[in-house]
């Protein structure tokens, strides 16, 4: 290649085809044009006159410099030219080559462009003859070398991990470093670290060191507090630079349980300022629903702040006995309790029938002893469906009969009359400390303050399952705070008072401790380590690098002080852990952390993704050549006079159509309103496009074979079937959508999204067909299968059943059992049926009146069983011999009940009325 | 045998169903020109009245018209206009020249030729007129049906490029119409222009011209033919010519109009890109003006 600063060429000798510009100069100029033939009457009158010289029009200057030109682009562009042509500097040598990659989650955001830069770079590595070892820092394993051609089929696969490389993973790294001298290229993400030094020392003593790092602007979201009524938000960036803006979205559930985006809010970055925070003003209820704040065009899981409980504020009810010591605040049984909650809670004042609508968390009842018939039981619902009742103690307990003599549903245990006061004025024996909390109890770990003792209590009565029901004792044994489960909620009852007439727990940080462990109250901020200690937390969520949420069943529990300490790694991935009664998110940005650019030696060299890229320019010469051809074309014809009247502008429209945007060319498809007519003229069954030509034209033959039967065996007469793309097309005019699913189809975009959910409400039906009915088996995993999950994952589908034997498929045309395709394979799945549908006495079905199941998904490859060419032969065989031929039949039985379902509804399943309704008009 | 009637049959039928177009387009053409009997404007048979006149001398008592008589004691004749049925020859160009239009939306010089020939023999027709054919082909007559044979032979075509003007069977004292675009030699339109002004017959020469002939809006090296095939002349910049030949088309219709004066007939050029009725009145106010 012959370089000629930013432009280099492949063939460089062609260029001296430039040579002979001159004389096809002098020869085009010489030759005159062609003569055009042209009728004409008037020849009478021009014969014999001359022409005033000999001379030809000559070709105008300016014309045969059009020519020259597309000559010469002829010319250059065969010769090769390349724009930015890579000299074979950074990955020069011979040796063997070792790619270091940071793979952090601030790699993550440009994992393409490096993907693409490594591609490069094992390309060039290849024409080298080099092997290539790759080594990423948060994962280290031993580096093998390969060759480069294997490794690039590789770098598909190598994904960025979300956390930072750590001194220990650096230490394996260190250790996993191959014998032997090689150079070396880091991509690093661009994070200072400490343990670069000690890498970076051992990478040069084996070699040269390239460094890669990516001039972008990493961004990072701080977990999202909220203060001053407002959640803040704080966002980082790498390098200071001049002022900027991001945008903040909020994401959660809208009030239909679906994900959404609820927030959108600018952040701005001063100029030479790296953090910037914003502060968002959401409504309680709002705030309570948010799941996680990040930043848009960010793909990384640094800009996604994860929040848990501590933006939401539960609603506690504060409910006293009679007030009967007016004015005394401290002495109020409430006092303390709503000094420990207010910070972080919502509470509710009002009577216990007033509150109970708002359907608060947690009701507090600090020494009432009875309650009213009608209270007792909408207290006891509240409960049983998941409320958490909060008891305190006090005169008026221990004075009442409330769970004496049988255990009150309200009461975790019952009580012995009259309580004991010990330390007292009138006693003996000392008040009494709590005893360190066992490890099953929901306060294990939290440490006790020596001063906090109990000098009056009420006493629980002895009992089997007393045992199993306290959670924190006095030292001497009796229980101090019991808990049982009632229904999905629970109820609590500390066995002193909510003030301190009784102890002085509620002087204490352990009163409000426990009452954030029991998620009476919701901590402020991060969990700090000794609040968290000695509790095991379940990963909820977990994010990957890039920011996306994946299920954490599978992943094993973490300690708490782990959760809130320990760096992140393959152990802790950052994600949302939930704990006994409250969730707790852990971000890759803790609260102090910082961005700091990485800083490299001098004598380093460092490349960044900016470099321009190699562009070869053949193809746009070729290209400008052909546009001055044909401009040179309507030139010619304008010339010689060819070219008068609408023909010029038709000439003019499609020279710029052909020159400058063949893509055009491809017309727009007029005929939507056509397709409308056609669609809606009859009954129209569709299938949705996947862009496998072969799986979309064997939906339609399938579509044309049932539409056939459809048309011969029933009343319903469709027209030919139609494929949809669901982007473009309007889906409501169609009853019915076959939707064959591939392993790489695409996912269809938000609009798409809405119009399916809008169709999916609106009464239409999707089959979707996995297509493996051969090699899945139920619960088994395929391609298909985790596309359909995908796929399916955003659509607004009720909870499902497999078809239940009397669901209303069985029996709308044929009476079937089963619903075979190509495949008689897997279980068919149909919406669930509602919970009260029940059996009526001598009826064979239930009493279903619901709709139409708006999906119905299997894997039993339908299409190809119905599939049928034009002369009505089928296309794809179907099991074997006879047996098969039946199964074809059933499946075509299996379509036209599917297509009667979605035409006529329940209206089989009404039929169970019948007698009824004979009967009351009849007799 | 067979193929040959079939075939015959074929070109008749597409030859019969361009009269009737031709003949529509010339009805609803002459249509639009709303005209009556042309009486002779002195007093000889007819049927419209002219005047009532004393009676003289000489009068037959049977031409007294008692009614008028009867108001007065003067006896009056009422005399009736003299109409006379004149005849017209018409001389439409048939030759290749006439078949041409520049554009695909003009119709050829040899349409509206016929066309503004048919619809003025149809409006002369039913002003009481005989209309024919110069030459011994169809001899003027009157009604419907030589409007009919009219349209058939006016759908012929010539091969010649240029067609000379028939001079032969002009009747005396009769009206003629050329239509031609005369540019082919104009010898034989001055013999047959200078033979009908010896026999007393007056008329209206027509010039049908494409507005390309008009405008040469042509450039670049050019071979021109004739549409008949038999003439060429090559050119090398045919932007050149355009000043030449302007000359020559204006001296040719200058040529005509003196002729045409010379002989008391009357000249107008019309184009194809201009509405048929223009020419149509134009020609009418000709034949119909020239009379005494």
């Amino acid at each position: 290649m012959t370089l000629f600063g930013v432009l280099g060429f492949t063939a460089p000798w062609l260029l001296l085809g430039l040579l002979a510009l001159p004389i096809l100069w002098v020869i085009l100029r010489a030759v005159p044009p062609a003569p055009i033939r042209r009728r004409f009457p008037g020849v009478a009158l021009l014969l014999g006159l001359r022409d005033d010289e000999q001379v030809s029009d000559r070709t105008p200057w300016w014309l045969l410099l059009l020519r020259m030109l597309a000559v010469a682009a002829v010319i250059v562009g065969l010769a090769g030219p390349v724009l930015n042509p890579q000299a074979e500097d950074s990955a020069g040598g011979t040796g063997p080559l070792l790619v270091v990659m940071d793979a952090s989650w601030a790699s993550a955001d440009d994992w393409r462009a490096r993907q693409t830069a490594l591609d490069a770079l094992l390309t060039r590595a290849a024409r080298d003859d080099r092997t290539v070892g790759l080594l990423r820092l948060t994962e280290p394993e031993t580096v093998r070398f390969q060759s480069a051609d294997v490794m690039r089929t590789r770098i598909e696969g190598v994904l960025p991990n979300p956390w930072e490389p750590s001194a220990e993973t650096v230490e394996r790294a260190l250790a996993a470093l191959p014998e032997g001298a090689f150079d070396s290229y880091w991509m690093s993400d661009g994070l200072a670290r400490d343990s670069r030094d000690q890498l970076l020392a051992a990478l040069e003593a084996r070699g040269t060191v390239t460094v890669f790092e990516s001039p972008r602007s990493l961004y990072a979201l701080e977990p999202a507090r909220f203060e001053d009524g407002a959640v803040q938000i704080t966002a980082h960036r790498l390098r200071p630079g001049p002022v900027s803006e991001v945008t903040l979205t909020g994401q959660g559930l809208d009030p239909a349980g679906n994900p959404a985006v609820l927030v959108r809010s600018p952040v701005t970055f001063e100029a030479d300022a790296t953090t910037a925070t914003t502060e968002i003003a959401l409504p309680a209820e709002l705030r309570a629903r948010m799941t996680r704040f990040e930043i848009e065009g960010s793909r990384s899981a640094g800009a996604v702040a994860l929040t848990d409980d501590s933006l939401r504020r539960r609603e506690v009810a504060l409910i006293a006995g009679r007030d009967d010591r007016e004015g005394l605040e401290l002495l109020s049984p409430l006092h303390y309790l709503s000094r420990a909650l207010e910070p972080t809670a919502e509470l509710l004042d009002g009577a216990l029938t007033d509150v109970l609508p708002a359907n608060p968390d947690v009701i507090v009842l600090a020494d009432v002893a009875t309650l009213s018939p009608g209270e007792r039981d909408a207290v006891t619902e509240w409960v049983e469906s998941g409320g958490m009742l909060l008891r305190f103690a006090g005169p008026r307990l221990a004075a009442s009969d409330v769970g004496r003599d049988a255990e009150d549903p309200l009461m975790p245990v019952r009580l012995r009359a009259g309580g004991r006061s010990v330390g007292g004025a009138m006693s003996w024996g000392e008040p009494k400390a709590i005893a360190p909390f066992d490890e099953d109890s929901p306060f294990h770990g939290l440490a006790i303050p020596p001063d906090v003792t109990v000098s009056s209590q009420v006493m629980a009565q002895p009992d089997p399952s007393l045992a199993s029901r306290v959670i924190a004792q006095l030292a001497d044994g009796t229980p101090l705070v019991t808990r049982k489960q009632v229904g999905q909620g629970q109820v609590v009852l500390f066995h002193v008072t909510a003030n301190a007439d009784w102890s002085t727990l509620p002087l204490s940080g352990l009163f409000v401790r426990m009452l954030e462990r029991l998620a009476v109250s919701s901590s402020v901020g991060e969990g700090e380590a000794q609040d968290l200690e000695g509790t095991v937390w379940q990963p909820v969520t977990v994010l990957d690098a890039f920011g996306r949420e994946n299920e954490a069943d599978t992943l094993p529990g973490v300690a708490g002080e782990d959760l809130a300490n320990a760096p992140l790694g393959p152990d802790l991935l950052p994600g949302l852990y939930e704990g006994e009664d409250r969730a707790v998110a852990r971000n890759v940005m803790g609260g102090d952390a910082v961005l700091q650019p990485a800083a490299w030696p001098e004598r380093i060299a460092v490349e960044g993704l900016s470099r321009p890229q190699e562009t070869p320019l053949s193809g746009w010469l070729i290209a400008l050549a052909l546009a001055l051809l044909a401009a040179d074309i309507v030139a010619s014809l304008a010339l010689s006079g060819r070219l008068r009247g609408p023909r010029a502008g038709l000439a003019a429209i499609g020279l710029a159509l052909l020159t400058l945007s063949p893509q055009y060319a491809q017309a727009q498809d007029t005929t939507d309103e056509s397709r409308a007519v056609a669609a809606t003229t009859d009954v129209v069954l569709a299938h949705v496009l996947t862009g496998d030509e072969q799986v979309d034209e064997l939906a339609r033959a399938g579509l044309y074979g049932l539409s056939q039967t459809l048309y011969f065996r029933t009343s319903v007469e469709p027209a030919d079937p139609m494929g949809v793309n669901l982007e473009t097309d309007e889906l409501s005019f169609f009853p019915f959508l076959y939707w064959p699913i591939t392993a790489d189809q695409p996912i269809p975009s938000d609009a798409a999204y809405a119009k399916l959910n809008e169709y999916l409400r609106s009464g239409g039906m999707i089959l979707f067909d996995t297509r493996d009915g051969d090699v899945a088996d139920f619960g088994g995993d395929t391609p298909e299968n985790r596309r359909l999950r995908q796929i399916a994952a955003p659509l607004d589908i009720p909870p499902l059943e497999p078809v239940p034997a009397d669901h209303v498929l069985t029996r709308t045309f044929y009476l079937l059992q089963d619903f075979p395709g190509r495949y008689a394979g897997r279980d068919l799945w149909v919406e669930a049926a509602p919970p009260d549908a029940e059996l009526v006495e001598g009826m064979p079905f239930r009493n279903l009146n619901d709709n139409v199941t708006p999906v119905v998904i299997g894997g039993n490859d339908w299409a190809s069983a119905w599939a049928m060419d034009e002369n009505g032969n089928p296309m794809v065989p179907v099991g074997s011999g006879f047996g098969g031929e039946r199964q074809r039949e059933i499946a075509y039985r299996f379509g036209v009940n599917l297509v009667m379902h979605v035409l006529t509804g329940n209206y089989k399943s009404d039929q169970v009325h019948v007698p009824a309704l004979l009967d009351r008009l009849g007799n | 045998m067979t193929a040959d009637t079939a075939l015959l049959r074929q070109n008749a039928q597409e030859e019969a169903a361009r009269f009737p177009a031709l003949l529509a387009r010339a009805e609803q053409l002459a249509g639009t020109v709303l005209l009556g009997e042309h009486g002779r404007r002195r007093a000889g048979l007819g049927d419209d009245f002219w005047q009532y006149r004393p009676l003289r001398a000489g009068d037959s008592y049977r031409h007294i018209d008692w009614r008028r008589s009867a108001r007065g004691d003067d006896q009056f004749v009422r005399e009736r206009e003299w109409q006379v049925a004149q005849s017209v020859q018409l001389w439409v160009d048939q030759g290749a020249s006439m078949r041409f239009a520049s554009d695909k939306d003009l119709p050829t010089k040899s349409h509206r030729a016929r066309l503004t020939a048919l619809a003025v023999a149809i409006l002369l027709i039913r002003g009481g007129e005989r209309v024919g054919l110069t030459g011994w082909e169809l001899p003027p007559r009157r009604g419907n049906q030589q409007i009919a044979r009219l349209a058939e032979l006016l759908s012929d075509e010539g091969v010649d490029d240029y067609a000379a003007p028939e001079s032969r069977g002009m009747l005396p004292h009769a009206r003629a119409i050329f239509v031609s675009d005369f540019l082919g030699n104009l010898e034989p339109v001055e013999g047959a222009l200078t033979k009908a002004a010896d026999r007393g017959v007056r008329g209206a020469l027509l010039q049908v011209l494409d507005p390309a002939e008009e405008a040469f809006p042509y450039q670049g090296r050019t071979i021109f033919e004739s549409v008949g095939g038999t003439m060429a002349h090559e050119t090398l910049k045919a932007g050149d010519l355009r000043g030449r030949y302007l000359d020559r088309l204006a001296e040719r219709k200058d040529r005509l109009a003196r002729l045409a004066r010379l002989t008391g007939w009357h000249y107008h050029c019309h184009h194809t890109d201009h509405g048929a009725q223009s020419a149509l009145l134009w020609l009418y106010r000709a034949i119909d003006g020239s009379h005494g």
